[in-house]
């Protein structure tokens, strides 16, 4: 009906919160070893960069979720733009949105900090393995 | 079969990234980010969908299929329009730039 709008409202929030994110932070420079062995000074990817990678999830998803609905006559080109809120659907609707979107918004978070764990530990293991490798330099 | 669609593009868009990196000149990353999102977001559609019907999920009639096949491909073209328009906006090649200015020769 109108599940998409939950992780568009998430994706705003986070859209926001990434730019605000970005002015306060500062580069940080680390040194890792590169797959040909070398040791390369490298900048660590910000937390407002990955936080881009949840907006462009949200983002991507729900315009092509808007489309789906548009295919099925769910939202419409005209006031009140949703056909629920039309047909005197809005309880129901908003029970949707409460189970399915709030799910949705849910499951692509959790995809996102799984990411965020996967990349944290590839971080983790790259400066372990330079540790020895400058040692010996 | 729009999941399964939006899926199969997201892997395809997937291998092109991945072979590319970290070369981003034709910023394929945003049609991953694109699929990959929806992707998730019909799965919890049709874990839904199934909660619902139960094993008959698995076994729609062959017009609804023909019919989210159709959706699922109108998706992919949708995608790969917002991924052209940003790909031409953002001009990471300077194609566009270079096209529009012309160097004065002296």
């Amino acid at each position: 009906m109108a599940c998409f709008l939950v992780p568009a409202a998430e994706a705003v929030i986070t859209t926001v919160a990434a730019k605000v994110i970005k002015s306060k932070e500062k580069e940080q420079t680390i040194s890792v070893s590169m797959p040909d062995g070398t040791v390369a000074e490298v900048t660590k990817t910000p937390f407002s960069t990955k936080l881009g990678w949840l907006n462009k999830l949200l983002w991507g998803g729900s315009a092509l979720l808007a489309f789906e609905h548009v295919w099925h006559g769910e939202v419409v080109p005209f006031f009140p733009f949703l056909t629920a809120v039309k047909n005197g659907e809005t309880s129901e609707m908003l029970a949707e949105m409460g189970s399915a979107g709030v799910m949705m918004a849910v499951l692509v978070t959790a995809a996102w900090a799984g990411m965020l764990a996967v990349s944290a530990l590839i971080e983790k293991r790259s400066l372990r393995e330079t540790a020895p490798a400058k040692e010996e330099a | 079969m729009t999941l399964l669609t939006t899926v199969f593009a997201a892997f395809i868009c997937t291998i092109i990234w991945y072979k590319n990196a970290p070369k981003s000149e034709m910023k394929v990353g945003i049609l991953c980010w694109m699929f990959w999102g929806a992707s998730l977001m019909w799965l919890v559609d049709a874990i839904f969908e199934y909660a619902e019907l139960g094993a008959a999920y698995f076994t729609p009639a062959p017009v609804d299929m023909l019919n989210d096949l159709f959706l699922g491909l109108s998706v992919v073209a949708l995608g790969l329009i917002i991924w052209l328009v940003i790909l031409l906006i953002k001009d990471p090649k300077g194609v566009i730039k270079t096209a529009l200015f012309k160097k004065k020769t002296q």
